[in-house]
């Protein structure tokens, strides 16, 4: 019998365990940057196919070690593989780092509001990403180079602390020579033989091309960055309502009922990760809430 | 108002400056306390006033998620503290904090603009001084950044 | 359950000679009876079989941080309000085993438990609780997932409500509008009536299954005269309230009080204990604990309470979001009284007063909300 079963899941029939993992098997893992890796999953049964919204997470799940949400980084149009990008920082990840090819991850999910890749259709969309904040962001990229034509101008402005904390090198160096996709990267301390921007990521945000009153702006990275990238989207004149981040909390059951991930009134997992920033402003900013 | 005209021509940042200009100054001026732990500015609030500190210190700070306040800079009696009031969008960037009792002059930032605007020579002793300081934050944030001191690890 | 209206159901009478067929009635219909019973020095909710379980004749006295049992003078079945347990302790149970997973040549085999449904009877639920578990229903139950365990429970379940005839010391049911009186969510409603000459139940059905019940019990139709004592006791109680919350305005309040100084003078005082999220009958966040057994071969995922008062709760790689004691009281209050509103519509408090009276250093609820609101 399901732990915890979805509301309205569908006429007659038992009620999938939403606490239950789907095991699935890892086809290929990949080194991003020292302690940042992803993993190309497929299901070890049941349907082969996978979908979901940009900006969803997976709970996955180490056999006897533990759970951490974690958002899918892979293209949405590839529904036979599911990707995760995660950074080692405790024993989950850690656990999960040293997984090879063939190994089993349990995955509970999709969940969680995705990014507007629908509302946006029409618009310039410029997507700010810090750090890792790119990860989630990544499926977004893939939707709109998959579905050019309905949408205005596009910028990546993707900032890291410095070179070796870059992800994704051969996506960017992919979307670099794209005329598609404005595509400009900064790092914050410049090592070795980077000739590159060097200054944050919100330096990037007055050269680049969009036109503010008809863009979408989708902002991920550490809660500091999209505090100060907001306000330069806002001198650009892009309007509250337009910006869009994404928002991170403890999580343990990730469908609304276990009450860690909770942030003033709004359950993220269900009610985020991603946000309006004007439906979020009043709180964003405040201390520990 | 004769003991901010003076309060003001004794202030260090305000050296050299005219005496009508001090009177005008003085007509946007106020005297405030702040007690020890009150916040004076806060990130994202309109920057409506600025401080000529006289007594007492300030610290500029960012509130970090899950590390708590990160003290940027410390301004002390003689400093002056805030100049978003200047610059477009008007809004601060950082909290200031009183670490002790700090005795100050408030001045309306958006009075003074107004009087700039009106009075360019006004404007222009305003725009000197500031952009000093401006300057100065720059280059000691420059300095905080290199990590001259070295010695640790990335992380 | 239906709603019950006091306009148009009739009300009966059991004799307190009578009481214990109300027991046997609901063991022959194969339900566990559950109710109040004296436990190291404390009325706990507990397996009990008849009126003699129940603590005859005991009267609570609370106040901050203080729980005091006493010999009343009259031999009342519930002379007391409520204790340190609540119903979620049988409802929301304190841990429940979500899977196991069996690692074998094949891989991973995961099991889910199979539940068998236990009808339990409830007997002495104050009105306050009966809205404590409305609340629960709530949030377990109407949300896009819902607690396949819980709504098993809830399915299973009948309910002898007890209108409170004398308020405890620290209750403010009636700022929350959640009693003194049971009007809705309950199978029977009982009012206990005791004087030198008598000592009766004033009954009211809530449901068929409540009136298939009471049909197993003597009772006959009530007097005027009965029925007007028993309102007269709940009045009784209605106007002796221990605490007053003014609810008015109240999530605005917090809402714009989120900054205000006065949270770092409660969080003084408070050890982030937890207390009030175990005795509290609406708190329901749980965690999910992973276990192995020693050979590795095995793995458990439990569903067990937890509190907003760790330091883990909030916590992500690098820190955690509520690291100071001031930000985590000031999330469990304003949680209760702001944020649940916005979530399901209602107060998340029902006014039963456990937190301040179990609360090891006395903080009160009630108290904290006046400073605040007067401090604007």
């Amino acid at each position: 019998m399901a732990a915890i079963h979805k509301n309205n899941a569908g006429a007659g029939g038992s009620h999938p365990d939403a606490m239950t993992a789907r095991p699935f098997s890892i086809r290929r893992t990949i080194r991003e940057t020292d302690d940042t890796f992803s993993m190309e999953l497929t299901p070890c049964e049941g349907t082969k196919s996978f979908s979901f919204t940009p900006g969803q997470f997976d709970m996955l799940y180490v056999y006897g070690v533990g759970e951490v949400p974690i958002s899918i980084s892979g293209d949405p149009s590839e529904t036979g593989t599911l990707v995760h990008t995660t950074r080692e920082v405790g024993a989950v990840t850690g656990a999960m780092k040293k997984l090879r090819v063939g190994g089993t991850l349990g995955v509970r999910g999709p969940y969680g509001k995705g990014w507007p890749v629908k509302e946006a259709e029409g618009y310039d969309v410029v997507i700010v990403a810090g750090g890792i904040g790119l990860a989630p962001l990544r499926p977004v990229i893939y939707h709109l180079l998959t579905h050019r034509e309905k949408y205005g101008k596009i910028a990546l402005l993707y900032g890291s602390r410095c070179p070796e904390e870059l992800l994704y090198l051969k996506n960017l160096d992919k979307w670099q020579s794209l005329p598609d996709i404005e595509t400009r990267l900064t790092v914050d301390r410049a090592t070795g033989r980077w000739r590159g921007n060097v200054g944050v990521v919100t330096t990037l945000i007055p050269g680049a091309s969009f036109d503010a009153p008809h863009t979408m702006a989708m902002v991920c990275g550490p809660e500091i960055m999209m505090r100060f990238t907001v306000p330069e989207l806002q001198k650009r004149g892009v309007a509250d309502e337009k910006i869009f981040i994404s928002m991170e909390r403890n999580m343990k059951c990730g469908v609304g009922l276990c009450g860690h991930c909770q942030l003033g009134a709004s359950f993220v997992c269900k009610d985020g990760p991603v946000y309006r920033y004007d439906e979020m402003k009043d709180i964003f900013a405040k201390r520990e809430m | 108002m004769e003991n901010l005209e003076r309060a003001l021509t004794e202030h260090p940042f305000l050296a050299g400056v005219e005496e009508k200009y001090i009177k005008l100054l003085a007509g946007c001026a106020s005297n405030v306390v702040f007690k020890s732990g009150e916040f004076i500015l806060r990130e994202g609030k309109e920057a409506d006033s600025f401080y000529f500190i006289r007594h007492g210190k300030v610290q500029a700070e960012t509130f970090v998620p899950q590390k708590g306040p990160l003290a940027i800079h410390t301004r002390e009696a003689g400093e002056v503290l805030g100049w978003s009031w200047l610059v477009p969008p008007y809004k601060w960037h950082l909290d200031a904090r009183a670490l002790e009792l700090t005795r100050a002059i408030a001045i309306d930032g958006k009075c003074l603009r107004e009087k700039c605007e009106e009075d360019h020579d006004l404007g222009y002793e305003v725009m000197k001084r500031f952009a000093l300081v401006i300057v100065q934050r720059l280059e000691a944030t420059r300095l905080q950044l290199m990590d001259i001191y070295g010695g640790h690890s990335q992380k | 359950m239906s709603t019950a209206t006091t306009n148009t159901v009739s009300r009966f009478v059991i004799a307190r000679e009578d009481f214990d067929a109300l027991f046997g009635a609901l063991k022959s219909s194969g339900y566990r009876t559950i109710g109040p019973t004296l436990k190291d020095n404390a009325v706990i909710y507990d397996a009990i079989s008849s009126a003699d379980d129940l603590p005859v004749g005991w009267v609570d006295k609370q106040d901050n941080g203080t729980y005091r049992l006493t010999k009343g003078k009259k031999q009342t079945l519930f002379g007391y309000v409520v204790g340190p347990y609540s119903w979620k302790r049988f409802l929301h149970v304190p841990s429940t085993l979500l899977s196991e997973t069996k690692r074998g040549e094949a891989g991973y085999e995961t099991t889910e438990p199979s539940e068998k449904p236990v009808k339990q009877a409830f007997i002495g639920v104050r009105p306050c609780e009966l809205q404590a578990i409305a609340i629960q229903d709530k949030v377990l139950l109407e949300g896009q997932y819902a607690d396949s365990s819980y709504s098993l429970r809830r399915k299973h379940l009948f309910i002898v409500a007890v209108n409170c005839t004398r308020a405890g010391g620290v209750c403010f049911c009636l700022s929350m509008k959640t009693g003194p009186k049971a009007t809705t969510g309950f199978d029977l409603a009982l009012t206990e009536v005791i004087n030198s000459k008598n000592h009766y139940f004033i009954v009211e059905t809530g449901s068929k299954a409540g009136a298939d019940i009471l049909r197993e019990v003597p009772h006959r139709k009530a007097s005027d005269s009965e029925i007007e004592a028993a309102e007269k006791a709940i009045r009784e109680a209605a106007s002796h309230m221990g605490r007053k919350l003014q609810t008015e305005g109240l999530k605005e309040l917090l809402y714009r009080n989120f900054d205000n100084p006065h949270w770092e003078k409660v969080a003084a005082r408070c050890l982030t204990c937890g207390n009030c999220t175990m005795v509290c009958p609406t708190c329901f966040c749980t965690n999910i604990e992973d276990t192995t057994d020693l050979s590795g071969e095995t793995a458990q995922r439990q569903n067990v309470w937890d509190t907003c008062f760790t330091v883990d709760f909030s916590y992500i790689h690098g820190g955690s979001i509520r690291a100071t004691a001031m930000s985590r009281y000031r999330q469990w209050m304003m949680h209760k009284l702001a944020y649940w509103t916005d979530q399901f519509g209602t107060f998340g408090c029902v006014g039963c007063g456990r937190c301040i009276t179990w609360c090891p250093v006395g903080i009160d609820i009630t108290e904290e909300a006046r400073v605040i609101r007067e401090s604007e």
